[in-house]
């Protein structure tokens, strides 16, 4: 038995590209996603501003990764995380993830039809979304969602990101032994099959995609290797959304030590009292961890071109499963430290708590990953 | 010199090459994990004598000046030495309050005369160097320190004492803080700072048995001892600053250590050797998910920890709070080490209740002497508390 040399593989670098859109991500981000307008897009339908999305369309964002030929920029994946942070440090959210990972799945998978007719279509706005779940469990092997051999799937996809807006969803369902995903447009659904989920996170979106005898022609299903693009997809989607609390968990740290340095009792800063100080400095260590997790990984996607190496594999799961962690202790202590204020739905803490109960399971918690990396450390 | 990429492969080539030919063979006693642990005679002169060998083939303060018996060359060298040492378990490079700490800081903020007396003893290991900062009554609280030195024409008489002075039973020097002035407005003003001999009339050691059994550090006792006037480093009454400067050096804060290494590493990767031997429910630990799980979060933990250094070096990615990176390494390594070897005891059933010197102990009790001599890293340097302080306010930005 070997074991692996953890330490063999500490490449970090920070590309000039990303350098660049790092600095555009921030300054986007903060124009557009400040704290007032975060909270007014609470209780909206769609939880983002259609003219902000049509920005970052124009911005190049949701063609960063797709191929020029298919009206994309070709960039790495690296360059997806600054915007990721970015996001996640003002809690902006749109259909960026699902989009971007959709895009994924279609180029890493689709056939030359396929990535024909709908990269352009991602690159230029048009929400594009995975359909996986058929319940709580992101470890299924098994689609309970049926593909019958005349085409026709029928089943219930639940907490499908960004439903009510998608335009294009790729469905994962069973064809006999076999995974099969098929892209299903809109328009093929009627108005009623989408419902929406009250989420625990009311800055994101997420919903039910009911297909009943829904007919789908032989373009429309991805060829049989895509059940395999689709496990490096949810890796991709795993370091995003790493990468995206690594950004709240930031945030929410800077409100915590505003809030300590303000905030009085007994004639003292109460950041002057260790029972507080003490455990935000782990929330800084914890955050600081995990970032170094997340753009070690995104080096290692840009050295492999994208491909899922092993190593790859191990840092994209370090990363969510530090970046979970960090986000959940942050926004946990958050509340705490704010005190009575801290319970109230007023307090700005309450967005991280629940920003963090909806990352962890996103692309699997940090049990789940722990688990998938058991192999890959200690056989 | 040359930095670029191939000369350094070849130069790591060259010094693993070194490490394999040279490394001593096992001297049939335990040798110690850290340079806080040296307790008997013969542990000692295996570390002189393999410190002297590592200094005389050229790869002990390589980035040292030359006039002073460094190499002149670019830190770049010894890193690379220092990574190497530890990838092949080398023993450990034990004058490091000389290496690490005293010897930067002489060569920083050190007059011409002392740098041309001190430096070159540090490396060849002839002069062992100690650390008088922490005294009975003032560890965290260092800047209370109470030892007095009085000036008395050409010298200085020095009162008082010091405690878990590393190597103060074996040292030829001790770089000391003690109170020259107690009326100072404030406890920081009254302090200097010197490079005082550990060998003169009324300075005494007296070793400290440790939790493991062993012995490793001294108390030090002053009683009228004089030393020469000469021996203050900077200003009287300035020695604060020299400490804390001092204490950057011992906490990695700067570089420009002669090495730095100074503890045999444990990484993750022993603790899972550890675990292949051992049954558990009848069946090997490492099939058991729970140990599983605990050992990966580890592995996570481990892998952080070693990005560490990678990311300081970028610093669009250290906006948010610049300095924790810096601050926060002791930290975060020394209690991550505290746990992992206090877990590594757990997981070894009823054998976890054995000791070093029992032959039925697992791995030679390493695993429950280490955990022990852990406390030492947790605790020396500044406690974990008082490092979380110095993060929180010096990173963070939070009250005192």
């Amino acid at each position: 038995m070997t074991f692996i040399n953890i330490e063999a593989n500490t490449d970090m670098r920070f590309s000039e590209d990303q350098q660049m859109i790092q600095e555009a991500a921030r300054g986007f981000c903060q124009d557009k996603s400040y704290i007032e307008a975060v909270r007014k897009l609470l209780d909206s339908e769609t939880g983002f501003q259609a003219e902000i999305w049509q920005e970052m369309v124009e911005l190049g964002w949701l063609g960063m990764c797709i191929e020029e030929t298919h009206g994309g920029s070709a960039l790495g994946l690296d360059c997806l995380i600054p915007i990721a942070e970015s996001m996640g440090r003002q809690l902006l959210a749109t259909p960026f993830f699902a989009s971007t990972l959709a895009a994924q799945q279609i180029q890493r998978a689709g056939s030359e039809a396929q990535k024909s007719r709908y990269l352009p279509m991602i690159a230029n706005g048009t929400v594009a979304t995975l359909a996986l779940l058929d319940n709580e469990d992101w470890g299924a092997e098994v689609s309970k969602c049926s593909l019958s051999a005349d085409g026709k799937i029928n089943g219930r996809k639940v907490l499908v990101e960004a439903a009510a807006q998608a335009e294009i969803f790729i469905v994962l369902c069973q064809q006999g032994e076999q995974q099969r995903l098929a892209i299903v447009e809109r328009s093929q659904l009627a108005d009623s099959a989408v419902e929406a989920h009250t989420l625990i996170d009311e800055t994101k979106r997420a919903g039910i995609v009911n297909l009943n005898d829904i007919s789908i022609s032989e373009e429309q299903l991805m060829p049989s290797s895509a059940a395999n693009a689709l496990d490096d997809v949810k890796l991709i989607g795993a370091l995003l959304i790493a990468a995206e609390s690594v950004g709240s968990a930031a945030a929410c740290l800077n409100l915590t030590v505003e809030y300590l340095n303000t905030r009085k009792q007994f004639n003292k800063l109460i950041g002057s009292y260790q029972a507080l100080k003490h455990p935000t400095v782990d929330m800084l260590n914890m955050m600081e961890a995990a970032r170094s997790q997340v753009y070690h990984a995104a080096t290692l996607l840009a050295d492999s071109q994208g491909d899922i190496t092993r190593d790859a594999e191990i840092a994209c799961r370090m990363s969510k499963a530090s970046a979970n962690d960090a986000l959940l202790f942050a926004g946990d202590r958050a509340v705490q430290f704010h005190g009575g204020m801290g319970f109230t739905y007023e307090c700005d803490a309450q967005l991280y708590i629940r920003r963090a109960q909806w990352s962890q399971q996103h692309y699997g918690d940090s049990a789940y990953h722990r688990k998938r990396l058991t192999p890959l450390l200690l056989a | 010199m040359q930095t670029d990429a191939t000369t350094l492969d070849a130069f790591r080539a060259e010094i693993s090459q070194w490490l394999i030919n040279n490394i001593p063979e096992d001297p049939g006693f335990l040798l110690p994990q850290s340079f806080m642990e040296v307790g008997s005679e013969e542990q000692l002169e295996f570390l002189i004598a393999w410190q002297k060998k590592v200094y005389e083939a050229g790869y002990l303060g390589m980035a040292w000046p030359k006039e002073y018996g460094g190499g002149g060359m670019p830190q770049v060298y010894q890193n690379i030495v220092d990574e190497e040492l530890m990838n092949h378990k080398a023993p450990i490079i034990f004058n490091v309050i000389g290496l690490g700490w005293a010897g930067p800081l002489i060569l920083d903020m050190g007059t011409e005369e002392e740098k041309q007396r001190y430096i070159k003893g540090i490396l060849t290991a002839d002069d062992i160097w100690c650390q008088g900062f922490s005294e009975p009554d003032h560890g965290s609280d260092l800047g209370n320190a109470q030892t007095r030195a009085v000036r008395d024409g050409d010298d200085y008489i020095i009162n008082g004492s010091k405690i878990w002075t590393t190597f103060g039973n074996y040292a030829k020097y001790m770089i000391l803080l003690a109170r020259t002035n107690p009326d100072a407005p404030s406890k920081y003003a009254g302090l200097s700072f010197f490079l005082s001999p550990m060998h003169a009339d009324g300075i005494s050691t007296s070793p400290i048995q440790k939790i493991t059994g062993e012995y490793g550090f001294c108390q030090t006792f002053f009683d009228d001892a004089r030393i020469p006037a000469s021996c203050l480093m900077g200003e009287e009454n300035q020695g604060w600053k020299v400490a804390m400067r001092t204490l950057e050096y011992e906490r990695s804060v700067h570089g420009g250590q002669a090495s730095t290494y100074k503890f045999l590493p444990i990484a993750m990767e022993d603790l899972l050797h550890t675990c292949k031997t051992i049954q558990r429910d009848g069946k090997p630990l490492l099939d058991d998910p729970v140990v599983q799980d605990q050992l990966v979060q580890f592995l996570i933990e481990e892998k952080s920890l070693a990005l560490m250094k990678e990311r300081g070096e970028i610093p669009e990615l250290c906006t948010d709070y610049p300095f924790s990176l810096a601050l926060s390494g002791k930290l975060i390594a020394t209690e991550l080490f505290r746990r992992a070897r206090q877990y590594a005891v757990s997981l070894q059933g009823a054998k976890g209740g054995l000791y070093v010197g029992d032959n039925m102990a697992i791995e030679g009790g390493q695993w429950q002497r280490g955990y022990f001599n852990n406390f030492s890293a947790t605790i020396g340097g500044g406690t974990s508390q008082v490092q979380a302080n110095i993060i929180a306010e010096h990173a963070l930005g939070l009250p005192k």
